[in-house]
């Protein structure tokens, strides 16, 4: 096939300067995004400081760049401004067959999940042990946090997580805020996030330090070995082949991608509850109704809950963690009529797609109805309702975050009440950064719903 | 009823060997398999699980 002869996909207006769109990418980017669709259509193009982003959105489009393999549409070279935070060697400078191979060893597999469900139902105890009488707490803060404790103890080890505390998930966050498009330029440029960053990784790196000096080398290690001990067990003639660096770079890592996509939805879907009291009075009766047997979370978390999944689910496509994918066309390629040229970045826009009519009738409503019979609007637009992506690269850990979610509000919503403590729509997310994040001041007011 | 795996969709993450383990078995392997071409009314429920909680959206039924 020659693409020779193809269209090059309409650039969209508002291009400025030798960055082209770069500054109302780190601005608005959903408001960039929505205007390629509008002005482009499925096919359109913005310019990244140089570099063209050919961004789709629409359901056959979508289900090019989801189907395409590895060779033709790569991840590794997509993401220049994760390489500062995981370090070199780590996730995406892993060839495609390593990547693939990786699933195997993240235990995110079905088989596990009933031991994860356990353990994040106890963190979530944990967290609210403390809580007497009516209290504020701040939505970003609170669930930052719970989720360190629940991706380190299900992905790393629970004696690991009994080794972290709050500290840990600042500098994660720093981390995460370290994340500005900028990178497309120059991922070391002298910004304050970019420095941020870099002294949360070299804290980061003290800390695991600090860690595995406790460890002592005990041969077999004390109590049930965690994939620390694992990777201290590994040694070249009695030295440990991996630095506290290298390792460190491994936990990130392993954490990443369950972290502040986890940590938003659960925000979203108490913020989206909260603006919607008739639909959280159903989820709190499906949970009464759901416990009043006396059953574990962590069974129920593994089971349907119909009324609170959809309710996820509905914040999911309304405030995707992820609004942008990004690939790179490691030859010249033909979609939607359109031609791409090799070194392109190839993007579908979970933003955008999510909000598609007529596949999302009243698009911009919160309708949890939608996901049930005999509509199931996620099922019949596996292309366009893409909150975890499509195809073979669909995210790895999407039944364990949703296994998670279940366990975290079957506690929060059975046993709390909550309300708003500023204006409804001041909740928002902050999209400077590619990781996006809530909008601080992000405050609610929670207090016992009765006792246990 | 019919199961069809797409295996351009499998990651093999055992989520329906998790609701109908007489169905389906990935154990070690990359993807799932079928342990029964055409399972029963017996199986039905939990294989519509099945179906449901695939992460990938990997699994469908043809009636018949």
């Amino acid at each position: 096939m020659t693409t020779a002869t193809l269209p090059q996909p309409p650039l969209v207006s508002g291009a400025t300067g030798e960055h082209g769109h770069l500054e109302e990418l780190r601005r608005d980017p959903i408001g960039l995004m929505r205007r390629v669709h509008d002005e482009c259509g499925e096919v359109g193009a913005f310019d990244l400081a140089g570099r063209r982003v050919v961004l789709l959105s629409g359901a056959d489009v979508n289900e090019w760049y989801f189907r395409s393999p590895d060779e033709v549409l790569d991840q590794g070279a997509a993401y220049p401004f994760m390489t500062p935070i995981f370090g070199k060697g780590v996730v995406f400078d892993a060839p495609p067959e390593r990547r693939a191979e990786m699933l195997k060893n993240q235990s995110l597999r079905g088989p596990q999940m009933r031991g994860h469900a356990e353990v994040i139902a106890a963190e979530v105890e944990r967290m609210v042990a403390d809580w007497s009488g009516e209290l504020q707490i701040d939505l970003l803060d609170f669930f930052a946090e719970l989720t360190i404790y629940t991706s380190s103890a299900c992905l790393i080890g629970k004696k690991f997580r009994e080794q972290l505390d709050g500290r840990f998930a600042e500098l994660y966050h720093d981390l995460e805020q370290g994340t500005d498009a900028l990178a497309y330029v120059d991922p070391y440029a002298p910004i304050e996030s970019f420095r941020r960053r870099d002294a949360a990784r070299v804290d980061l790196v003290k800390l695991v330090e600090g860690i595995m000096a406790t460890r002592g080398g005990d041969d077999p290690p004390a109590g049930d070995p965690d994939l620390l001990d694992l990777l201290m067990s590994v040694k070249d003639d009695g030295v440990l082949r991996f630095t506290a660096d290298e390792i460190t770079g491994m936990f990130i890592g392993t954490m990443f991608a369950g972290h502040h996509t986890t940590s938003g939805t659960a925000a979203w879907t108490l913020i989206e509850l909260l603006r919607h009291p008739d639909e959280m009075a159903a989820v709190v009766a499906e949970l009464d109704e759901l416990y009043a047997d006396g059953s574990e979370v962590s069974f129920q978390a593994l089971r349907e809950i119909p009324r609170l999944e959809s309710a996820i689910k509905e914040a999911l496509r309304l405030h995707p963690p992820l609004i942008l994918l990004l690939r790179v066309a490691t030859e010249d390629l033909e979609v939607g009529g359109y031609a791409v040229r090799k070194g392109d970045l190839v993007a579908a826009t979970p933003a955008i797609s999510n909000r598609l009519t007529p596949d999302f009738p009243d698009a911009d409503a919160f309708d949890p109805a939608r996901y049930l019979d005999p509509r199931r609007e996620d099922d019949v637009n596996p292309w366009t309702w893409i909150p975890f992506g499509g195809g073979k690269h669909r995210c790895v850990g999407a039944a364990f975050a949703l296994m998670q979610l279940k366990a975290i509000f079957s506690i929060l919503l059975r046993d709390y009440s909550w309300e708003m403590a500023q204006p409804s729509d001041s909740y928002r997310n902050d999209h400077s950064k590619m990781v996006v994040q809530l909008m601080q001041p992000c405050a609610v007011r929670v207090r016992p719903r009765r006792t246990r | 009823m019919k199961i069809t795996i797409d295996r351009d969709l499998c990651q093999g993450h055992a989520m329906c060997e998790v609701e109908a383990p007489e169905v389906f078995r990935v154990g070690r392997s990359d993807q799932a398999e079928l342990l029964v071409e055409r399972p029963d009314a017996t199986h039905e429920d939990a294989v519509r699980l099945a179906v449901k909680y695939c992460p990938t959206h990997a699994l469908s039924i043809q009636e018949g």
